[in-house]
C-alpha cells in the first residue's frame, strides 16, 4: 500500500518532519486487514475505547475525590449527589470496569479459539496477558478507593497474601500498607497508584497494537493472507464495522449504568469500612472470583509447604501460566475450527473458568444441590485449569489430527462463502 | 498480625454458610420507584420524611443527606428552612474559641442524635445504630429487605429458638435477633394529609423516603437513561445500515 | 465476489448516493451525540450544588464599633465592612466631586451610609488590601492600600491612585434586619 502524497503545504511539512500522516494513512486507514474477520474481532477495539472511557471518567472523578479515611466515602456520596452529573460519570466508571474485563475476557477467549496467540504472534499474547495482570491490579486498587467495607477486607486480604511468602512475606505485607493495618497511608498510596497504572496500560496497549501491526491481524481461518485478494483496508470496512459494534456495546453498558447501576456491587461496599468488623460473606468483584476460587481451592499442605502458600502460588500461577500457552499448545494448525477435539476441550475449558468463577461467589462450605460443597467444586475446576493448561494442550496438539484448512483466505471465500461471512 | 487477619477472614468466609438459621426472602413491594419509568411518590415522602424525624432520627442519623437536597422533591425553599430550625446543630468555635449550637440551616446535613458513634452505642446498651443515608443500597434485598425487617417482629418466637436479653426477634433480620426495638405501631405518628398510620403504611412511606436518601438522582437517572438509550438505539441502527452498504462489495 | 474490492471510494456505482446520504446522516447523529456525551464531563467542573448553596451569607452587624472593620468571607472570599465615622462619610462624599478613574458617587456604593460593604479583591491583579485594621496602612485617601502594586482606595473603597482599573465592588446584599445583611 503506498501512502498518497500530501499536497497541502502544512501537511507537507509536518509529514516530513515527522510523519504522522503516512503513519495514520498506512496503520488506520489503508491497513490490510483479512476480509473475513468475525464479530468477534470487534472486542479488540472495544476494549481499547472502554479503556479511554475509564481513563476519562476516572481523571474526572479524582478532581472530586478525597483520598483520606475519613472523607474518601463522603467524598464519593458527594460526588453522587452534589457535583454536576457526577452519578453518571461514577456510574460510568464503576460499571465500566465490569464492562471492561468482560470485553478482554471474550477478546482473550476469541484468541483461545482462533489459535491467535500462536507463532509469529506471541510476543502479541505476551503482552496482552500483562495488560491483563496491570488490569487486575488497576481494578483491584480502584476497588479500595470508595472505602466502604469490601474496599477495605479486600485490601485487608489481598496485600495480605504476600504474609504467605517465608520470611520476607511479612516485610512486604507492612510495606504495602505503610504502617501495621489498612489505613490512611495505604489509601493514598493506592489512590496514586490507581491514577497511574491505567498510563501504563494505555502504553502496553500501544506495545499490543505494534506487534499486531508486525504480522496483521489473525483470522477465523487462523491461515496466513497470502497477497492482497484476501485483504481490505482497515478504512472503512473495519471502521464501521467497529463503530457498530461499538453502539452495541454502549447499549448494553449504558443499560446498566441507567437502569441496574448497583448490579455488579455487593451491598456491603455501601458501608463505611470499619477495621473493626468484618462483613459476613466478602467475594471479589465478579472478574475475579476465578482466581479467588483457585486461592481458595488449596486446603492441603505439600510436603513442608503451607496451604497457604500453595493457594497465592495457585492464583498468581493462573494468570502467569497463560503467558506459556503459545508453547503449550504444541498444534501447527491455528484455529480450532480444523481441530476436531480441540474445539470440544475449548468449550470445556470455558466452561471450567465460569464454574470457577461461580465457585469463588460462594462460601466453600455451602452446599450446591445438597451433595457437594463448594470448596470440592472449585477444587476439581481447579485441577482442570492447570491439567487443560500443561497436559490436554501439549498432548492433544501431538495425537490430534487436524483438517486441512483451506489455502487461502479467499480460495475459502469462494468456495463456501455461507460459512465464513462475518456473520458469526 | 497479617497471618491472624487472614485467618480471621477466611475463618468468617468459611463460617458465613452456617453460622444463621435460614431467614425468609423478603416479598417484592410495589415501589412507586420501580421500573424503567418509576418515581418517587411525593405524598409517600413527605410521610415517609415524617415517619424519619418522629421515628427514626431518635437514633439513627442521616449525615450524607443535606435538608436542601429537600428541594429536588418538591418541598419548597420555605419548608425547608422550617423543618431545618426544628433542629440544633453544633458550629464553632465562635470569636471565644468556644463551640455553640445554632438552629440548623437548610445547607446543613440532616442533624444527628448522637455526636458520636461511642455515644451512640452508649445510649443504646452497645448497639450501634447504624446512619440510613445509603441504607436501602447497602443491604441485600434493599427496599424490600428494609420494609421486610420493619414489618417483620413477631411477638411469639417460633419454638427452639432463644431470644438473647436485650434482643427482639424479627423474621428477616440476619441471625433473627435484632437489637432495634419495634420502632413502629399503629398510630405512631400522626400524617398531616390523614393517612392512616398503620404500621405497613408507615413503613413502606420510610422506606421510600430512603430510597430516596441512598439514590436523590434516581429520577433524572432514568430520565436521562430512556433518551439515551433510545437515541443510541437510532444511532446504532444507522451504523448497522451504513455497515451493510459499506460491505455489499466485500461478499 | 473473488476479486479484492478497491479503497471504498472507487468507481460510483448505483446506491452511492444512497450510501453518501446514510454516511452523512450518521455521522451527524454521531457528531450530536458525542457532543452529548461530552457535556457531562465539562458541567462536572461547575460550581456542584454543596458550593452554590453556600453562596448567601448572613452577618450579624451589631458587635461592630464605629470605626471599626470586620472581614467575612463569602464565597471563599473576603468581604470588608466597615462601619464608617461621620468623618469617613464626609470625606467620601466630598470626593465625589474629585477627578476619579472609575467614577461613581458615594450614595451609589452603600445602601446605608454607616455601613460600607465591599469585596475585599484588589481589582488590578486580585490581591488583598491592607487596611482593614487600625495598624494597617489605609493608603493615601484613608481607605484601603493594596501592598502588592500599590493601588490606594478611599473611604468609599474607589480607586484614587495606582494600576487598579475599578473601585472595589459592591456585593450584592439586603438588609434583613437593621443590624443584619444577607451578602449574596
Amino acid at each position: 500500500m503506498t501512502s498518497p502524497t500530501w499536497n497541502n503545504p502544512v501537511v507537507k511539512w509536518i509529514e516530513y518532519r515527522l510523519p504522522v500522516f503516512s503513519f495514520t494513512q498506512d496503520h488506520l486507514i489503508d491497513y490490510p486487514t483479512p476480509k473475513n474477520l468475525n464479530y468477534w474481532w470487534n472486542f479488540g477495539s472495544l476494549a481499547g475505547i472502554t479503556l479511554t472511557i475509564m481513563i476519562v471518567t476516572g481523571i474526572v472523578l479524582a478532581m472530586h475525590y478525597t483520598p483520606h479515611v475519613d472523607y474518601a466515602f463522603e467524598s464519593v456520596e458527594r460526588i453522587m449527589r452534589d457535583v454536576n452529573y457526577g452519578w453518571l460519570i461514577r456510574y460510568v466508571h464503576m460499571n465500566g470496569g465490569s464492562m471492561f474485563f468482560a470485553v478482554v475476557y471474550i477478546h482473550i477467549f476469541r484468541g483461545l479459539y482462533y489459535g491467535s496467540y500462536k507463532a509469529p504472534r506471541e510476543m502479541l499474547w505476551i503482552i496482552g496477558i500483562i495488560i491483563l495482570l496491570t488490569m487486575m491490579a488497576t481494578a483491584f486498587l480502584g476497588y479500595v478507593l470508595p472505602w466502604g467495607q469490601m474496599s477495605f477486607w479486600a485490601a485487608t486480604v489481598i496485600t495480605n497474601m504476600f504474609s504467605a511468602f517465608p520470611l520476607i512475606g511479612e516485610p512486604i505485607v507492612t510495606w504495602l500498607w505503610g504502617g501495621f493495618s489498612v489505613d490512611n497511608p495505604t489509601l493514598n498510596r493506592f489512590f496514586s497508584l490507581h491514577y497511574l497504572l491505567p498510563f501504563v496500560i494505555f502504553a502496553l496497549v500501544f506495545l499490543h497494537l505494534w506487534a499486531l501491526h508486525v504480522h496483521h491481524s489473525n483470522n477465523p481461518l487462523g491461515i496466513d493472507t497470502k497477497g492482497p485478494q484476501d485483504t481490505i483496508p482497515f478504512h472503512p470496512y473495519y471502521t464501521i464495522k467497529d463503530l457498530f459494534g461499538l453502539g452495541v456495546f454502549m447499549l448494553v453498558f449504558l443499560g446498566f449504568v441507567f437502569f441496574a447501576p448497583n448490579f455488579f456491587v455487593e451491598p456491603d461496599n455501601y458501608i463505611k469500612a470499619n477495621p473493626m468488623q468484618t462483613p459476613t460473606h466478602i467475594v471479589p468483584e465478579w472478574y475475579l472470583t476465578p482466581f479467588y476460587a483457585i486461592l481458595r481451592a488449596i486446603t492441603f499442605d505439600i510436603w513442608f509447604i503451607p496451604a497457604k502458600l500453595i493457594g497465592v502460588i495457585a492464583m498468581f500461577g493462573s494468570v502467569l501460566i497463560l503467558v506459556l500457552v503459545p508453547w503449550l499448545d504444541t498444534s501447527k494448525v491455528r484455529s480450532a475450527r480444523y481441530r476436531p477435539i480441540y474445539k470440544q476441550v475449548y468449550w470445556f475449558f470455558l466452561i471450567d473458568c465460569i464454574v470457577l468463577g461461580w465457585v469463588g461467589f460462594n462460601s466453600p462450605d455451602a452446599m450446591f444441590m445438597g451433595a457437594v460443597s463448594f470448596l470440592r467444586i472449585g477444587q476439581v475446576a481447579t485441577a482442570y485449569y492447570f491439567l487443560h493448561l500443561l497436559v490436554v494442550l501439549p498432548v492433544l496438539g501431538k495425537l490430534e489430527r487436524p483438517r486441512s484448512p483451506p489455502e487461502s483466505i479467499s480460495a475459502a471465500v469462494t468456495k463456501d462463502s455461507d460459512t465464513v461471512t462475518e456473520a458469526a | 498480625m497479617g497471618k491472624f487477619v487472614l485467618g480471621a477472614v477466611l475463618a468468617l468466609t468459611l463460617g458465613a454458610g452456617t453460622a444463621f438459621a435460614e431467614v425468609p426472602k423478603p416479598a417484592a413491594q410495589a415501589w412507586s420507584f420501580n421500573g424503567v419509568f418509576g418515581t418517587f411518590d411525593r405524598a409517600a415522602l413527605r410521610r415517609g420524611l415524617q415517619v424519619y424525624t418522629e421515628v427514626c432520627a431518635a437514633c439513627h442519623s442521616l449525615s450524607l443527606v443535606y435538608y436542601r437536597h429537600l428541594q429536588s422533591v418538591g418541598f419548597s425553599e420555605e419548608e425547608i428552612k422550617t423543618l431545618a430550625r426544628e433542629f440544633e446543630v453544633e458550629d464553632g468555635p465562635n470569636d471565644d474559641g468556644e463551640m455553640f449550637t445554632r438552629p440548623a440551616k437548610p445547607t446543613d446535613p440532616f442533624a444527628s442524635p448522637f455526636p458520636n458513634a461511642q455515644a451512640a452505642r452508649a445510649a443504646n446498651a452497645g448497639a450501634l445504630p447504624p446512619d440510613l443515608s445509603v441504607m436501602t443500597k447497602a443491604r441485600k434485598g434493599g427496599e424490600d429487605y428494609l420494609h421486610a425487617v420493619l414489618v417483620g417482629y413477631r411477638d411469639e418466637v417460633p419454638a427452639g429458638v432463644e431470644v438473647m436479653e436485650g434482643l427482639f426477634f424479627n423474621e428477616y433480620f440476619s441471625g433473627q435477633q435484632i437489637a432495634m426495638p419495634p420502632p413502629l405501631a399503629d398510630g405512631a405518628v400522626e400524617y398531616a394529609d390523614g393517612t392512616k398510620a398503620t404500621v405497613q403504611q408507615m413503613s413502606m412511606d420510610v422506606v421510600t423516603f430512603l430510597a430516596w436518601a441512598a439514590e436523590p438522582t434516581l429520577e433524572d437517572r432514568k430520565r436521562l437513561g430512556i433518551k439515551t438509550l433510545l437515541f443510541l438505539l437510532v444511532l446504532t441502527a444507522m451504523l448497522y445500515a451504513l455497515k451493510r452498504k459499506i460491505w455489499s462489495d466485500v461478499h | 465476489m473473488t476479486d479484492a474490492p478497491t479503497v471504498a471510494a472507487g468507481a460510483p456505482h448505483e446506491g452511492e448516493t444512497r450510501r453518501d446520504f446514510l454516511l452523512i446522516a450518521t455521522s451527524a447523529v454521531g457528531a450530536v451525540g458525542t457532543a452529548l456525551a461530552i457535556w457531562p464531563l465539562i458541567h462536572q467542573m461547575n460550581p456542584a450544588a454543596d458550593v452554590l448553596a453556600l453562596s448567601s451569607t448572613e452577618v450579624d452587624l451589631s458587635p461592630i464599633e464605629v470605626g471599626q472593620s470586620i472581614t467575612v468571607v463569602w464565597r471563599g472570599k473576603p468581604v470588608f465592612i466597615r462601619r464608617r465615622t461621620a468623618k469617613e462619610i464626609a470625606r467620601a462624599k466630598a470626593d465625589d466631586a474629585s477627578d476619579l478613574p472609575d467614577p461613581q458617587p458615594d450614595s451609589e456604593r452603600v445602601q446605608k451610609p454607616e455601613w460600607l460593604i465591599l469585596v475585599g479583591v484588589c481589582t488590578h491583579l486580585g490581591c488583598i488590601p491592607l487596611g482593614q485594621r487600625a495598624t494597617e496602612p489605609r493608603g493615601d485617601f484613608g481607605g484601603w492600600f493594596c501592598p502588592c502594586h500599590g493601588s490606594h482606595y478611599d473611604t468609599s473603597g474607589r480607586i484614587r491612585k495606582g494600576p487598579a482599573p475599578e473601585n472595589l465592588a459592591v456585593p450584592k446584599y439586603v438588609f434583613v434586619t437593621d443590624t443584619k445583611i444577607k451578602i449574596g
